[in-house]
C-alpha cells in the first residue's frame, strides 16, 4: 500500500474549530505541507492574527506567536531580523491585515522584510460576527453595512496585492483561491514559491487567498464557493500580481 | 574608574549595548530621539539589530516578536509614544516576555510639549494597558543612575519574564554629565527554553500567547501573574533618603525634582529647618512600607510632595503610604516648568507652618 | 453504505483505499463537489458526535485514488492509499 495522501505532519492533532467548509483549514494545510516538503518545520516560526484564526497556534506544528490585532508584520519583523536564516510567516485575515494592521503590512513590505505573509481575504469580518471589512464588495451586505456597502459611505474595496506590489521591497505577490483542485494546486505552488523566495533572501513575499466565509455570507459552503468565483474573482483578479526575479534584482 | 562626559540619551543607548541588548526597535520623538539615533549607528557595528519602526506601536510589537523568540529587546520613546505602546506592554506582560522600555518623559496631556515632565507616573505604575499586570518601574534622577538602571533592567526583565520600564524626565535625556561605566552585578538567570526559536528537534512546539478563553484557565494564569508580582514587589523595591533621621519636613520626589530638592534641603537646613528627602527609586513597587514607617516617626510633622505634574500623580501613592498619619502638601508644575529651589523652600516652610 | 457513528470508515477496492475520520467530519460537502467520479456523498442516515452528517465514499470500486477529496478537506480527515 502506498499512501497517496494523508494529513501533513505540519499540522498538529488538534481539532480545527472553524466552521464547516471554511477555507482556513485548507490554507493551513497547504502551508503545513509546503513547510514539511521543504524540510522547514523544525526551523519555522509563525505569527497568527486576531480573527477566526486566532487559535492557529494550536494547529501548526512549529513554534508560533500570537500577535495583537494587525501587528503580526511587526512581530514577524522582530523575529526574522533576529533569526534571519529561519523561515518566518504571518497568517492574517482582512480585518487584521487591511484595516487595523494596514500600516504594519505596508511598512514590512516597504522594508522588504524577509518573511512571508499569507493573507486570507474573505470580504468580511468572521470572528466578530460578520461586519464589513476593507475588502467587502460594493453591494455586499454585512452587519455594519446592512443595506450593502456603498462607495459613498465606505469607499471602494481595497486590493491589497496590488497596493503592496507598488513597493520595491515586495518581491512577490500572487492572488489565489482554493475553490477546486486546480485552483488549490496553484495556491500551493504560490505558497511554496513565496517560501522559496524568502529562503533565498529576496524580500517580502505575499500570497492573497480569496476565501469563503459560509457562515457570515449566509450560505452553504458549496454556494459560497460559487459566490466567490462569481463575485470576488472579477474584482480581485487571480494570478501573479508581481514577481521580481533574483536576476533582475 | 575614569569619568566620561555623556549626553543622557546617548548614555542610555550605550548602556543598552553594554547590557547585551540584541535588538532595538524605536521611533523618533522629542526628547528621546538620540536614543534610536545612537543605536542606529552602533547596533549594526556590534552585529546587533536596529529597526526604525513605522510607529511606536509597531516598535513595541517588534519587541514582542523578538523577546518571544528569546532575544534581549528594547524600545524607547517619550510620553505620547508610550501611550501608543500600551497595547504592546500589556501583551508582553501577559505573555510573560522580558524587555526594556525607556520613557524619556515630556509634558502632557496629549501632544503636550517637548519639555520635561512627570505626567506619566499613573501610566507607568497603574498599567496604562488593559488587564491586571505590573511592570517594575525604575526612576533615575541623574545620568549615572540612568545608565546603571538600564543595564540592570535587562536582568530584572529576564529574571521575572516581565517588561521593565526606566522612566527619566526629558531633562536627564538631554543634559550632559560625567559618568562611570560600572560593573553591574549579574543575576543568575534561567534559560529561555520557552522561546520560539524554531523546534530544532524539540518534542513540543513553543507558543507565545496571551489569550485564555477558558475562565478557570484565565483565572489561574492571572493568579500566577499575581504571585509573580508579589515576589517582585518584595525583592525589587528601592528607595533613597537624605537627612530623614531627624527631619520635621519630608520632601517626597523622584527624578529631576528630587535633585532640585537636594539643593532645597541645603537651603532649608541653613535656615535651621530640619528637612529631609524621601526619594523612591522604584515607582513600582512603591516603597510604601518605608514611607509609612518614616511618616509615623514623631519628629516628622509634614510632608511635601514635589513633581513635574499639574496636580501630582505620585502624590496618590504618598497618600496611600502615609495613611493619614501626617498632613501632605503639594508643589508642582507642568509644561516643563521646573520647581525652583526657592519655591520648594517656601512651600516647605508653609507646609510646616500649617502643620503646627 | 452504513457505518457506526464514531468509527473510522475504511473502504477499498483492488487499487484504492479511502479512510474517513468520520468523527471530525463537518459535512461541508467540499469533498463531494471535487470528486471527479462523483462517488463521495453525505450520509444523511448517520449523525456523528459533532452533530453533522459525515461524508463517505458511496462506491469504492470506482475510486481512482486521485485524492481530490482528501486535498480539499479543510479538516484533513481523509487518507487515501493505493495498492
Amino acid at each position: 500500500m502506498a499512501i497517496v495522501y494523508q494529513k501533513s505532519k505540519g499540522l498538529t492533532d488538534a481539532e480545527l474549530h472553524y466552521c464547516p467548509g471554511c477555507n482556513h483549514g485548507i490554507v493551513h494545510k497547504l502551508i503545513a505541507e509546503v513547510l514539511e516538503e521543504m524540510g522547514l518545520l523544525d526551523e519555522a516560526i509563525g505569527v497568527c492574527p486576531v480573527g477566526c484564526s486566532v487559535f492557529a497556534y494550536k494547529y501548526f506544528n512549529c513554534d508560533m506567536q500570537e500577535a495583537a490585532h494587525g501587528r503580526a508584520p511587526a512581530v514577524a519583523t522582530g523575529i526574522k531580523r533576529t533569526h534571519p536564516t529561519q523561515p518566518v510567516f504571518t497568517y492574517q485575515g482582512d480585518g487584521d491585515l487591511a484595516s487595523i494592521g494596514a500600516a504594519e503590512i505596508v511598512h514590512a513590505a516597504m522594508r522588504g522584510e524577509k518573511f512571508t505573509t499569507i493573507f486570507i481575504n474573505n470580504a468580511i469580518y468572521g470572528m466578530t460576527g460578520g461586519q464589513m471589512a476593507p475588502t467587502t464588495l460594493i453591494g455586499q451586505k454585512a452587519t455594519t453595512c446592512q443595506m450593502g456597502r456603498t462607495k459613498e459611505q465606505a469607499g471602494m474595496p481595497m486590493r491589497v496585492s496590488e497596493l503592496l506590489s507598488t513597493l520595491d521591497g515586495c518581491v512577490y505577490a500572487e492572488r489565489v483561491c482554493v475553490t477546486d483542485i486546480p485552483h488549490l494546486n496553484k495556491a500551493k505552488k504560490a505558497i511554496r514559491k513565496a517560501f522559496e523566495k524568502q529562503m533565498a533572501g529576496e524580500g517580502f513575499t505575499f500570497v492573497e487567498v480569496l476565501s469563503t466565509c459560509p457562515t457570515n455570507w449566509g450560505m452553504s459552503p458549496l454556494k459560497a464557493k460559487q459566490w466567490l468565483m462569481d463575485n470576488m474573482v472579477p474584482y480581485y483578479p487571480l494570478g501573479v500580481i508581481k514577481e521580481t526575479s533574483a536576476e533582475v534584482k | 574608574m575614569e569619568k566620561e562626559l555623556w549626553k543622557g540619551n546617548e548614555a542610555i543607548a550605550e548602556a543598552a549595548i553594554r547590557a547585551g541588548c540584541d535588538c532595538f526597535f524605536g521611533y523618533p520623538i522629542t526628547p528621546q530621539s538620540e536614543v534610536p539615533e545612537y543605536l542606529s549607528l552602533h547596533m549594526p557595528q556590534h552585529g546587533k539589530v536596529f529597526v526604525q519602526a513605522e510607529s511606536e506601536l509597531a516598535a513595541i510589537n517588534m519587541v514582542y516578536g523578538a523577546a518571544g523568540s528569546g532575544m534581549r529587546a528594547m524600545t524607547s520613546s517619550s510620553s505620547p509614544g508610550i501611550s501608543l505602546k500600551q497595547e504592546g506592554i500589556t501583551y508582553i506582560a501577559a505573555a510573560e516576555l522580558p524587555c526594556v522600555i525607556v520613557n524619556c518623559m515630556r509634558g502632557g496631556p496629549g501632544l503636550g510639549t517637548i519639555q520635561p515632565g512627570q505626567g506619566d507616573y499613573f501610566q507607568a505604575t497603574r498599567g496604562g494597558g488593559n488587564g491586571d499586570y505590573r511592570t517594575v518601574v525604575l526612576a533615575p534622577s541623574n545620568i549615572q543612575e540612568a545608565v546603571d538602571f538600564v543595564q540592570e533592567a535587562f536582568d530584572i526583565a529576564d529574571c521575572y519574564r516581565n517588561p521593565t520600564m526606566v522612566v527619566c524626565d526629558g531633562l536627564i535625556g538631554q543634559m550632559m554629565e560625567p559618568i562611570e561605566w560600572r560593573e553591574i552585578p549579574k543575576r543568575d538567570l534561567p534559560p529561555k527554553d520557552w522561546a520560539t526559536t524554531g523546534k530544532h528537534g524539540r518534542d513540543h512546539t513553543n507558543i507565545i500567547n496571551s489569550l485564555y478563553m477558558d475562565p478557570e484557565e484565565c483565572d489561574d494564569h492571572n493568579a500566577d501573574l499575581e504571585a509573580k508580582y508579589k515576589l517582585m514587589a518584595e525583592k525589587e523595591v528601592r528607595w533613597d533618603t537624605k537627612d530623614c533621621e531627624d527631619a520635621e519636613l519630608v520632601i517626597t520626589a523622584y527624578g529631576t525634582p528630587a535633585r532640585i530638592a537636594l539643593s532645597a534641603l541645603e537651603a532649608l537646613r541653613a535656615e535651621g529647618i530640619k528637612a529631609g528627602l524621601f526619594r523612591p527609586i522604584t515607582l513600582w513597587p512603591y516603597p510604601e512600607k518605608a514611607l509609612h514607617d518614616l511618616a509615623g516617626q514623631d519628629h516628622v510633622k509634614a510632608i511635601l510632595d514635589v513633581e513635574m505634574s499639574a496636580g501630582g500623580q505620585m502624590i496618590d501613592d504618598v497618600r496611600l503610604a502615609v495613611e493619614g498619619q501626617k498632613p501632605i502638601s503639594y508643589l508642582g508644575h507642568a509644561g516643563g516648568v521646573m520647581p525652583t529651589i526657592e519655591e520648594i523652600v517656601e512651600s516647605a516652610k508653609k507646609a510646616l507652618k500649617e502643620a503646627k | 453504505m452504513s457505518h457506526e457513528p464514531g468509527k473510522k470508515e475504511e473502504l477499498s477496492n483492488m487499487t484504492a483505499k479511502v479512510t474517513f475520520n468520520s468523527d471530525r467530519c463537518k459535512g461541508c460537502e467540499l469533498c463531494v463537489s471535487v470528486c471527479p467520479k462523483h462517488i463521495v456523498a453525505i450520509d444523511s442516515t448517520v449523525i456523528n458526535r459533532k452533530g453533522y452528517h459525515p461524508a463517505a465514499v458511496t462506491d469504492i470500486s470506482q475510486c481512482i485514488a486521485c485524492a481530490s477529496c482528501a486535498k480539499i478537506c479543510p479538516d484533513s480527515i481523509i487518507t487515501v492509499e493505493k495498492f
